[in-house]
Order: structure tokens, then C-alpha cells, then sequence
């Protein structure tokens, strides 16, 4: 561990004095039961490109939002340019020359690249609007800083490259001189990311300062001049790219310890029961967001996915489910092809599923519990009898699950909303667990849930598997992934590009695969190799 | 829904119709009346035998039509056109009804089949265009309920120009046989000891009414269909996830939506004056199904309230133009209710969830780790 | 606003694909050319089926007269949807505009008259406001909740207005009215003469445009004036771009720091302001006196002739003209209705044709069939029954949103109640 930033530092050059862009100092943020970030440090030289790297849940948003403007820190202090600074709203920001450029892009569809830009801040006489003069600054800039658009053209018609372009010109546009890109690259194929770095090295030239957050190593090895690394909430250290490599970085990122997953007897059977060949879902002008998946779980198997969130996860979850249409590859279970069936086939056929977000695709807030012990499973016994809702049938499953997986409710006819977090994912697991399905997908199946569920919770996918459950768990948790799963896969950009041993792998080499400083796949389709 | 919450629940119509009055009275006032007379003739007159035999023969339709929208409003989905379901399949139903010749047991069944097939087909038009073609089901509803008017305008005067017999001379589809139509209540009722004089007739549409009531409870809380439907309106995402399929589902839901609006005009159809003619079929019953739902929250002993109390407001027109005040202040009331419970439904809605995100905030010990940084959980973000 | 697309594909997002037709023509110049293919097309008509009134200066003047109010009410529902709020209670603010309006000229005189009718309502817009903005009621019913209260309180106005004696259903005639002008007097007689000679397509053109110039009242003048107003402020003025971002992403406009709530009252307002303007027309150039029921549906219809327009004031007027041209033909001789059957199959099979060329099979034979139909009608019978007639413009209306909708974009953020997030 690291103390002070200034420490790892080298001097700046002789000369070279000037104030630092952005320096903060001590930052520290609270949420109701959560620190967010603490003992924060931070130090942009001006004119230079810093990298902030760190896994999800590590607090980089919190910190950009505080820089921003949207946050308020509870402790510590931001001087910007030299000068203390204290940001009530973004607009203060703007004001101080911030301009941040969100990863879900912010532009209106339906409107021109110059309208988009000039939104908010329009060059007029009177009311009228002054369109030559916006569009004769539209393309100053883009000349300037090399990155020519189109005014005039459609934000709906321009590609994923463009539209990055059109973000960056409107911060520059009301004349930012420290930008905030957040995963910039997160959509874009290798040739879109190499223009950007270009872009990005000419905005330096013209001394604009540019925080960068990513969790790709290479990349930001790539055009980072600086690189701060932050882990749980606190910034753990500050790296020059020719000292230090990915490995390292990764290690870094994702701590120094991994939990050792427990020995047992294996009961992975030799039965594969859920079987995904080649799933591969487009995107049209951006890389798939799905590229030529391949898992094969066996009876009695768990398999977990690890990866940073947003490289596919969610959408491999929603093609399995058949809530998402694919456009290659198939799904079979117990040998029989169910690409063909939809939801409901799928869940009949015996796929049990944990969403990870358990409000919006789990539960029904204001419905009684025994309803919601219905859900998903509402074609059959005991639930059901003919076109009927069995309510006595519904309610003695619902007296079950609360029992065997400790809900802690005072009855079955409380709403879902009123339970706590952990509660409501108890009955979820125990709603799918109890309907004896052959294979379960669980998505962060403890997510927002006490220790003590969690627990629980892991404990029942264990008995689960000793039945013969196949399982895919899918998490953010290493612990929980390492400790629960037999085989441990890794997925980065929609491609699987690990498969390794929970008990045997490193921090360093499991961080790698995540952040795609390695890989054992190269990927197959648009923009050649990674 | 528990106890907690039920007062809750009922706090929103009350305050509601608190404040329609509260309006009505100042309206009263501003153009010179008094609202202590309108009161006393509630009071006074309202509830007399013919106005409250006139309450429940009024409410029956207004009933049927808000089930017809609230099955919709179950599933988010708006039936607008309840209006034109309801008028095309009355002329349909009567025209069918006319042209055969069966015993009492068959032939009422046969008309209100005959009336919810067609409304259920007018109202799969809307839902099909919108699958199909994207139009807004708003707007060709609303079209449609013109176009039904004109189809039978159309119709009447071209088809069912009764040529002889006890109508020669009118306009309307042929008279039912007595088999198909519905008797008056008043005998039954002298069973129960009520007594009601000839001239006071009360409808035995209530029961068809009553039927729909109960109907509308099964399918939509017993049936496997009504709990997809009331999933998918709760949380469509939710419903998804658990093997609905939400083309498949809107599609249903308008033809049962559709089936039941069929049945909202045929009272006097099927009653006294045992045709279709323009003035047997009462317009506007659309509309007002829509306001009666939202006030009776879209539950079926709610809606039931609802129906019994627009329709009760409308029976006031008569005891108050015979004492020289103004009827229309009652479709004022009504329109204010209507308006003052959305609102009203808002604010409840808002406390409700602000005493829930407390009652969270107590139950549940603090999450060991930061929320996802991708995802601005709101309910962790001080406002 | 609706369910299905709450329901479709929500997982993943991404740019959609690209519609990159770009129009070889200015939009204004587009439209100017539809104007001329109809009047060809009718002139044609009136040339082989002898329905001479149908392309009479009259014909035109009746259409311009009841199109406009649609035209208007379209154009408040315009300013509404631009920002992100659908507008169903168009119909109520279209009411509350006729009874104002008729209660001003009786009472005070005709241009008071006017200015009442436009803020009664502009009333009405603001409680849409209040009611979706703030309170965040679904559109939908707080439109259908202003109907219901609009009706209800001019009716209720109308029997205890002391002044208006035994009224129950409609008011006193309002006396004066507003001043008819003539757009281009100096064109009026070589048009009169132009539309004399009876020379194919040249006489049928100096004829539209003697009907939409000449002898029009104040109103309609003021009417397109509007249109032009609105077209300028909303693609020209800051306020405009402001407005329009705010119904097509309010979030990025918030993020930019536009005042989105705020610009939702004002829109709304201006939206019911139009729409009661509408309303004082109806009372002003037809029946002169309120009466209960005199909107007839006219605030749907124009909320249809804002889709066919696709969301920008040129269409709608032209769907508007469209409808109003519909409508006036109740009044016109059977022939003249009845040759209508032709046009209609001539413009079903070019847009047949069209459609074919396109490769867009499905509606290219639909049309076909349906321009064999209208001709075959056409041959067997003498003329339409009269019971159609009033209802043209909603199956016209139904006809255009089916063929039509597939290519449509509506604002984007349309029908979402908009709270402030994160």
C-alpha cells in the first residue's frame, strides 16, 4: 500500500512548475451505509493524459461525479488549476472548464450533430439562433483539435466512433480545458479506439488535460502519461506506463489476496445439461456484443463468469433466457435444441434463473409474497391446476420456501417491497431451487445482500450442485465466485478468453483476463485482432 | 395491499371527492346559488324509491364499461375505444338477436354472445394496427368510435327501416321476440319484500352487471391468464423475465377487454325497448366507464362504488332542474372527481413510497459493498 | 405511452440502423409539389367525371374554412408532443376556447371575444400542465379527465349565465364578428378571369387560389401566421431548439442545463392556447353562437393530421387540408362526393406503384386492391351515401395512419413522464 501520491511521484522536471490541472487531497464520500470513497488522492499533471483504473464498485464513479459537480464531498479538498474550488451542480463545473463525456452517450437522436453541440449554449442575436457562426466554430474545432464532423448531419445516422466525437466537441464547444472520458472505449472496435487515442494525443498537444477511466490495461498503457489505480473506495497507487506492467496493474486492481475456495469432493458429473455453441448477438456499426460464446455445464457443475461489467454479461444472461434474439449459435439442454422456445418454453423445460436485478426482473413490489413465489412459475403444479391459480397449492409452496430458506417475514401475504434485500433473494433462490429445475443461472445472486444471507444463500447452490444442479453464476464477487465454482470462465468484449481453475488461479492472472491485458481467444469478427 | 395501507388506498377517492365538492360548491356559489339547497335536495330527494331504482339501472352499464377499461388499465394498456365496441356490437347483437327465434334460456345467452364477439373483434383492430403497423392505438381507437357511429347511422337508415308492424315507420333493427329479452327485477324483488309500483322498474341488467363483476374477479385473480395479465402490468419487465409474451399478451387482453365492453350498451336493448335504435343505446358510456375505473381504482368492489356513485350523481339532474337548480353541476362534480383523484392517486402514491423507503431504511442493516459504480442507484444518492 | 414498446428488447442498446435517404428537395418545396399533383389530379377527375364544383373556388374557400381549426388544434397538439407531452384533452381546451369565445362577443365585442376564447384555452393547457408536469399523471387520462371537465363546465356555464336568458345547450348569436380580408387583392380579378376560361388544370389552380385568398376572415389569416411563427420559433430560436431537445431527450437537455419543466408549462400553455384559438374559429365562421358539442371530435382529428405531418407544422397543415377538404364535401352535390371515389383510386394506384417500386410488396398490392375497389364502387353506383360522408375524415384519417406509420419518427422521449434522475 501506498501513502501520499506526491511519494511516487518523480519530480516534474525542471521548469515545468505549473499548478497541477486537477489535484484532489483527502476526498472522502458516505452513503447511507456505505463509504464510497476515502482517503482519496489525486494529482493531474496539465496537459497530460491520466488513467484511473480500478474494477466495478471501486468508487471511479463516485469520484468523477464529485469532480464533476453532481457530488458533494464530505471531506477533502479540489483545487483545480492551483485555485480550492467547490462544486454545487454541474453547471459550476462547466463553468471552471470540466467537461465530462459520460459512457452512455447524451445526445438527442433526432436532432443535428450542431444543434446537439450547441444545446444550452447557443450563439444567438436576440432569440434568434446564429447558425453560421455555430457552424463555423463547429468546424474551427474540429480542424483544431482533429476531429471533423458533419453539423449538419443526423445524431441517429452516425456511428458509435462518431457520436464520441460529437460528446467530446460539445465539452469543448463551451470550452473545457480538463475532460472526463468515462470507459470511452467501452463500444468501439480497435481501429475507432486507435482514432481516439489520436484525438486524444492531439488534445493534449493543445494543452488540455484529460482524466481517463477504463478498466483495460492495455489501452491505457497505451496513451496514459499517468496511472492511478483505485481499489475499494481509495486511490492505492500512482504508476509512470514504462514502470509498470499489466500484470502488475492487474494485481494492484484486484488486491493481493484471493479467497481459497474451500476442498470438497468435486460432484461435476460427466453429463452435459446446459450446453451454448456459438452464441454471437450483432451490433450494428460497433463490435458484437456477443462473439461466438461457447459453455458446456455439466450435471452437478457450477460454472462462474467473472469479468467487469458491461463486457457482455447481462446480454449472454438475457440469450440464454430467450428475452434476447441472437443472430448465430444455438442452445441446447439435456440435448434437445431450445433455441427455437421463448421464455416461458425455456423456464418449462427446466431452467431456473436469479436475475440480477431482483426489482425489476424478479419480483412484483406490490404483490404478496405467495404471488410472487408464483412468478415465473405460474403454468404449473403447484401453482396452477388447469386455467385455475391454485391459491391453497400457492400459498403451502410459499410456507415451504419461507421455511427451508429462512425468509424472515411474518407471513406469506406481506408485499415483496416491504422485505429486506437479502429476504427477497431467499425467496427468488428458493422460488427457483424448490421448483427442481435442471439448471439454474443466477446473476449476482447476493448483490445488496447481508452476510448472513449470503451465506445461506451459498450454502443452498451447494446443496443444489450435490443434487446434480447445473449451475452458470455469473458475479462481480470474486469471493464468490472462487469459492462456489467448479470451473471459473472469464469473459471481456463478448468473448470468453479464459477457462481456469478457481483453486488455482492468481490475482494478477485472473485480473489480466478481466482487463484484457491477456487472452486465450482472439476475436473472430469485425476490426481484426485485439 | 395490506391494512397498513388500505387507509391509504382510501384516503385518495375521499380527498377526492372532498375536493370535487369543495369545487362544486365554490362554482355554485360564484353564479349565484346556494350550495345548502343542492345539499338539501341530495339529501331530501336523492334518495327516494324512483332515484335509487334510476341509481342502479344507470350504474349497471357504467359498471360493465369500467371493467372493459380497467381490465385494460390492468395491463397499462388504454381501451380507449370502448365507445364504438360497445355501439357496434349492440347493433349487431340486436340484429341477431331479431333473426332468431329460440327458447328464453338460449336465446339471452345468444345475444350477449353475439354482442361480446363483437365487441371483442372492433377491439382487436386497434391492438392489431399497433402490433402490425406501430399507428397509435389511441388515435385509431378514437377514429373507430366515429366510424361506429357512422356504421350504424349508416345502417339505420338503410337497413332497418321497420316496415310494418308495432314500429312500422321507425328506425331500428327488428323488434326481439319476448324470449330474448330481459324481464324487470320487480318480482324478485317482491320476494325479497320490496315493493316497487309498475312504473318503477328496475332493470334486470343489474345482474348481467353482477355476473361481469364477478367474472372480472376470477379471470383477473384466479386464472392463470389474469395473473400474466396483472404481472405485466404491475412490473412488464418482471412478467418478461418470468415466460410472458408481451405481444401475445396485449393482443388478450384488448379481445377480453373488447368482449366485455360488447355488453356495456345492450340494457335497453334488451330491456324496454327491444331494438336497436338511435336513441335505445345511450352514447358517452366509453368515457365514462374510463372515469368510473380510475375511481374505483380498477378493483372490481371499488369500481362497483364508483359506478353506484356517478351514477347516483347523475340521477340528481332531475330533482334539481325540477327545483330550478342547475343540473349541470353534476357533470361538473363528476368531471373534478375525475381529475382531483389522479392527483389525488399521485400524492397518496408518493407518501406511500416515502413511508416504504423509511420502513427499508430501518429493516435492513447496511450492504458490505458500494453499489456498482455504473448503475447511480437512486435510493442510495442523497437528493 | 403505450406497453409494447416499454416491452421491447430492453437489454441491450446501441445506435439504430441509419435512414439515410436524405430529401432532394426542401421540405417546402416538397409540399408545394404535393399541392400541384392534387390539384392536377382533381382537375383531371373534374374533367372526365363532369364534377365541376370540385375544384370550385368554394369548394376550396369550405375547405380552408374547416380545415383550419383541425389545422389549429393539430398545431397546439404539435407544441405539446415537441416536448415529450401527449395531448388527448386538445379537444377540452378546443370546447372551453368556443364557449370564452362566444361569451366574450357577447358580452364585449368580437376581438375580446377572441382574446378570451384563446385564454380559456390556455387554461386548459396549463392544468395539463400542472397535472402531468408536476404531478406527473399519466397524459392520457389527464387529457381525457379535461375533456370530461371541459364539457362539463361549459354546459354548466351555459344554463346559469345570466345574460344568455333560458339557455341550456347553446348561446345567444354573438352579433359582430371579425373582418373577412382578401390575401392578394391586386391577383383578384386576373384570377377571377384565369378561373373563367375553363381551361384545364390553369383554371382549377387560379380557382384553389382565389378559395384560399380571397374573402377569408381575420382569423385565418392570423391562422397561417401562426403556422409561420411556430416554424420559425422552433427550428430558428433558441427557445425552439431548447423546446424540441427537451421532448427528444430531456436528460441530455437537463445535463446541459436546460430548464426542462419549465419550457413543459410554457409549450402547454401555447398548446391550449391553439387549440381554444381553434375553437373561436368554429364559433366565428360557422354557426356563430356556442353550442354545446359544435368540436365534434375536431381535436382528434387534428392531433391525426399532426402525425400525417409528421410532428412539423408544413405537414399537418397539409393533413389538415386534407381532412377540411374531406369534410367539405358534405355540402356539395352527390357528384362531386361521388367523383371523389376516382381521385381516390388514381392516388391509390401511384401510391401502389410506388410502394411496388420500393419493393415493399405487402402495401403496394394492398393498395392496388384497394384503388380496384374505390373505382369498382365508383362504376356501380350514382353516388355515396350520405351517412358516409361526415365520417371521410376519420376513415381517411385511419386509411393515412396505417399506410403511413412505418415511416414516421415522433419525438422521442414522447408520452414519458420525465422526473429529474441521479
Amino acid at each position: 500500500m501506498t501513502s501520499a501520491v506526491d511519494d511516487d511521484l518523480p519530480n516534474p522536471p525542471p521548469g515545468e512548475e505549473r499548478p497541477l490541472a486537477v489535484h484532489l487531497d483527502g476526498i472522502v464520500k458516505r452513503f447511507p451505509g456505505v463509504v464510497a470513497n476515502r482517503d482519496v488522492n489525486l494529482a493531474v499533471r496539465p496537459g497530460t493524459i491520466h488513467a484511473i483504473v480500478g474494477e466495478n464498485g471501486a468508487g471511479k464513479s463516485t469520484l468523477m461525479k464529485i469532480l464533476y459537480g453532481m457530488q458533494k464531498p464530505d471531506e477533502g479538498t479540489i483545487e483545480i488549476d492551483g485555485e480550492p474550488v467547490s462544486f454545487s451542480s454541474p453547471k459550476q463545473a462547466i463553468r471552471r472548464g470540466i467537461g465530462m463525456v459520460h459512457q452512455h452517450f447524451m445526445l438527442a437522436d433526432n436532432l443535428t450533430v450542431l444543434e446537439n453541440i450547441i444545446l444550452g449554449h447557443e450563439p444567438s442575436f436576440l432569440f434568434h439562433i446564429n447558425r453560421r457562426a455555430a457552424r463555423s466554430r463547429i468546424v474551427e474545432l474540429g480542424r483544431q483539435f482533429g476531429m471533423p464532423v458533419d453539423p449538419d448531419a443526423l445524431v441517429e445516422t452516425l456511428g458509435v466512433g462518431d457520436r464520441q466525437r460529437v460528446e467530446i466537441l460539445k465539452v469543448l464547444y463551451r470550452g473545457a480545458r480538463i475532460l472526463i472520458l468515462d470507459e470511452p472505449t467501452a463500444v468501439l472496435v480497435p481501429q475507432e479506439v486507435d482514432e481516439l487515442f489520436g484525438n486524444l494525443r492531439e488534445l493534449k498537444e493543445e494543452g488540455i488535460s484529460i482524466l481517463f477511466i477504463s478498466h483495460k490495461l492495455d489501452e491505457v498503457l497505451t496513451v496514459a502519461d499517468d496511472i492511478t489505480v483505485i481499489r475499494a473506495g481509495t486511490t492505492v497507487a500512482t504508476r509512470r506506463p514504462h514502470e509498470v506492467t499489466a500484470h502488475q496493474l492487474a494485481e494492484l486492481m484486484v488486491g493481493s489476496d484471493l479467497p481459497t475456495p474451500e476442498t470438497r469432493e468435486s460432484t461435476v458429473t460427466d453429463t452435459v445439461e446446459l450446453s451454448i455453441r456459438n452464441l454471437t448477438c450483432e451490433r450494428p456499426g460497433a463490435r458484437p456484443i456477443l462473439d461466438d460464446v461457447s459453455i458446456d455445464i455439466h450435471r452437478g457443475e457450477i460454472v462462474g463468469i467473472a469479468g467487469v461489467e458491461g463486457n457482455g454479461q447481462s446480454e449472454l444472461i438475457a440469450a440464454v433466457m430467450g428475452m434476447l434474439g441472437v443472430d448465430a449459435g444455438s442452445i441446447h439442454l439435456a440435448g434437445r435444441d431450445i433455441t427455437a422456445l421463448g421464455t416461458r418454453g425455456r423456464r418449462r423445460a427446466g431452467i431456473g434463473y436469479v436475475p440480477e436485478d431482483r426489482h425489476r426482473h424478479g419480483l412484483l413490489l406490490d404483490a404478496p409474497l405467495w404471488e410472487n413465489a408464483v412468478l415465473g412459475h405460474q403454468t404449473e403444479a403447484p401453482n396452477v391446476d388447469g386455467i385455475w391459480i391454485d391459491r391453497a397449492g400457492a400459498r403451502t409452496r410459499t410456507d415451504e420456501i419461507v421455511r427451508r430458506f429462512d425468509v424472515r417475514t411474518p407471513n406469506i401475504d406481506v408485499t415483496a417491497g416491504a422485505l429486506s434485500g437479502g429476504n427477497q433473494q431467499k425467496l427468488i433462490i428458493g422460488r427457483e431451487l424448490l421448483a427442481a429445475p435442471t439448471t439454474i443461472i443466477a446473476a449476482h445472486p447476493t448483490r445488496g445482500v447481508d452476510v448472513g444471507a449470503q451465506a445461506a444463500i451459498w450454502d443452498q447452490l451447494r446443496d443444489a450442485r450435490s443434487a446434480g444442479l447445473a449451475t452458470l453464476l455469473i458475479s462481480a464477487d470474486l469471493e464468490e465466485l472462487i469459492g462456489l465454482s467448479d470451473r471459473l470462465l472469464v469473459i471481456f468484449e463478448g468473448r470468453i478468453v479464459a477457462d481456469l481453475q478457481p483453486a488455482a488461479t492468481t490475482p494478477e492472472e485472473l485480473g489480466s483476463y478481466m482487463t484484457g491485458a491477456r487472452s486465450d481467444r482472439t476475436p473472430t469478427s469485425a476490426g481484426g485482432t485485439a | 395491499m395490506r391494512s397498513k395501507t388500505f387507509t391509504l388506498q382510501l384516503a385518495a377517492p375521499v380527498l377526492a371527492i372532498a375536493v370535487a365538492l369543495a369545487v362544486s360548491a365554490l362554482i355554485l356559489l360564484q353564479a349565484g346559488y346556494s350550495p345548502l339547497d343542492v345539499l338539501d335536495v341530495i339529501i331530501h330527494q336523492g334518495f327516494k324509491r324512483e332515484r335509487i331504482v334510476e341509481t342502479f339501472n344507470r350504474a349497471s352499464p357504467y359498471y360493465i364499461s369500467a371493467v372493459a377499461v380497467a381490465i385494460g388499465f390492468k395491463m397499462n394498456l388504454f381501451n380507449i375505444g370502448v365507445e364504438g365496441q360497445y355501439k357496434v356490437a349492440a347493433l349487431v347483437a340486436a340484429w341477431a338477436g331479431a333473426m332468431v327465434h329460440l327458447p328464453a334460456a338460449i336465446h339471452v345467452p345468444f345475444i350477449l354472445l353475439a354482442a361480446m364477439l363483437t365487441g371483442a373483434a372492433w377491439a382487436t383492430i386497434p391492438g392489431i394496427l399497433k402490433a402490425t403497423r406501430g399507428v397509435s392505438e389511441v388515435i385509431s381507437s378514437i377514429m373507430l368510435n366515429s366510424i361506429a357511429f357512422g356504421f350504424s347511422s349508416y345502417m339505420l337508415t338503410r337497413h332497418f327501416r321497420a316496415p310494418r308492424g308495432e314500429y312500422a315507420g321507425t328506425v331500428g333493427t327488428v323488434a326481439l321476440d319476448d324470449s330474448g329479452r330481459l324481464p324487470s327485477l320487480n318480482g324478485l324483488l317482491e320476494t325479497v319484500g320490496i315493493h316497487l309500483p309498475g312504473s318503477i322498474r328496475m332493470q334486470s341488467y343489474v345482474v348481467v352487471a353482477l355476473l361481469v363483476g364477478i367474472a372480472y374477479y376470477l379471470l383477473l385473480w384466479r386464472t392463470r391468464f389474469g395473473f400474466d395479465l396483472r404481472a405485466t402490468g404491475s412490473n412488464a419487465e418482471a412478467a418478461r423475465a418470468s415466460g410472458v409474451d408481451p405481444k401475445r399478451m396485449i393482443v388478450q387482453a384488448m379481445i377480453v377487454s373488447g368482449a366485455i365492453a360488447g355488453l356495456v350498451g345492450l340494457n335497453n336493448v334488451m330491456g324496454d325497448a327491444g331494438r336497436y335504435t338511435d336513441v335505445s343505446v345511450i352514447r358517452g358510456l366509453g368515457f365514462t366507464g374510463i372515469a368510473v375505473a380510475l375511481l374505483g381504482r380498477n378493483h372490481p368492489v371499488g369500481i362497483a362504488f364508483a359506478a353506484l356513485l356517478w351514477a347516483f350523481m347523475d340521477a340528481l339532474q332531475t330533482p334539481l332542474s325540477s327545483n330550478e337548480l342547475p343540473k349541470q353541476i353534476t357533470a361538473i362534480l363528476q368531471g373534478v372527481t375525475v381529475m382531483s383523484v389522479v392527483v389525488a392517486y399521485e400524492i397518496t402514491r408518493r407518501v406511500g413510497l416515502r413511508r416504504d423507503a423509511a420502513a427499508l431504511r430501518r429493516q435492513q442493516p447496511p450492504p458490505p459493498t458500494e453499489p456498482p459504480s455504473s448503475d447511480p442507484n437512486p435510493e442510495l444518492v442523497p437528493a | 405511452m403505450s406497453l409494447i414498446d416499454a416491452l421491447q428488447e430492453p437489454v441491450t442498446s446501441g445506435p439504430a440502423p441509419a435512414d439515410t435517404a436524405k430529401p432532394l428537395l426542401p421540405r417546402w418545396a416538397l409540399w408545394l409539389l404535393y399541392l400541384v399533383g392534387g390539384v392536377l389530379l382533381l382537375s383531371f377527375v373534374r374533367e372526365t367525371t363532369g364534377a365541376g364544383q370540385l375544384t370550385s373556388a368554394n369548394t376550396f374557400r369550405s375547405a380552408l374554412q374547416l380545415a383550419m381549426p383541425i389545422a389549429l388544434a393539430g398545431l397546439g397538439g404539435l407544441w405539446a408532443e415537441r416536448v415529450g407531452v401527449v395531448n388527448i384533452g386538445l379537444e377540452g381546451m378546443m370546447v372551453l376556447g368556443t364557449w370564452f369565445g362566444a361569451y366574450g362577443a357577447i358580452a364585449y365585442g368580437p376581438w375580446q371575444g377572441v382574446l378570451l376564447g384563446v385564454i380559456g384555452g390556455a387554461v386548459g393547457g396549463l392544468i395539463h400542465a400542472v397535472a402531468t408536469v408536476t404531478f406527473g399523471v399519466d397524459h392520457i387520462i389527464s387529457g381525457v379527465a379535461i375533456n370530461l371537465l371541459a364539457v362539463g363546465v361549459t354546459d354548466f356555464l351555459t344554463t346559469t349565465t345570466g345574460s344568455w336568458g333560458n339557455a341550456t345547450k347553446e348561446s345567444p348569436p354573438i352579433g359582430g364578428n371579425v373582418p373577412r380580408l382578401d390575401l392578394l387583392p391586386f391577383l383578384k380579378d386576373p384570377l377571377r378571369d384565369l378561373a373563367g376560361q375553363n381551361r384545364f388544370f390553369l383554371s382549377d389552380l387560379a380557382r384553389m387560389v382565389l378559395g384560399l385568398t380571397s374573402n377569408i376572415s381575420s382569423l385565418i389569416v392570423i391562422a397561417f401566421g401562426l403556422f409561420g411563427l411556430t416554424a420559425y420559433v422552433l427550428w430558428r430560436t433558441r427557445l425552439g431548439l431548447r423546446l424540441r431537445s427537451v421532448g427528444e431527450d430531456p436528460d441530455a437537455a437537463d445535463s446541459l442545463g436546460v430548464k426542462v419543466l419549465s419550457l413543459k408549462y410554457l409549450a402547454l400553455t401555447m398548446s391550449g392556447a391553439l387549440a381554444g384559438f381553434g375553437g373561436v374559429m368554429l364559433v366565428y365562421l360557422f354557426s356563430e353562437k356556442f353550442q354545446s358539442g359544435q368540436t365534434n371530435g375536431r381535436g382528434y382529428i387534428g392531433l391525426a393530421a399532426m402525425i400525417f405531418g409528421n410532428w412539423r407544422p408544413g405537414g399537418l397543415i397539409a393533413g389538415a387540408g386534407l381532412f377540411g377538404f374531406m369534410d367539405a364535401m358534405q355540402s356539395q352535390v352527390d357528384k362531386t362526393s361521388h367523383a371523389l371515389l376516382v381521385a381516390a383510386a388514381i392516388l391509390f394506384v401511384v401510391l401502389g406503384i410506388v410502394a411496388l417500386a420500393r419493393r415493399r410488396w405487402v402495401p403496394g398490392v394492398l393498395l392496388l386492391v384497394i384503388a380496384g375497389l374505390a373505382w369498382y364502387w365508383y362504376d356501380t353506383t350514382d353516388k355515396l351515401p350520405p351517412e358516409f360522408i361526415p365520417y371521410f375524415p376519420h376513415v381517411t384519417t385511419l386509411l393515412v395512419l396505417v399506410l403511413a406509420s412505418q415511416r414516421l419518427r415522433m419525438p422521442a422521449a414522447d408520452g414519458k413522464i420525465w422526473r429529474r434522475s441521479g
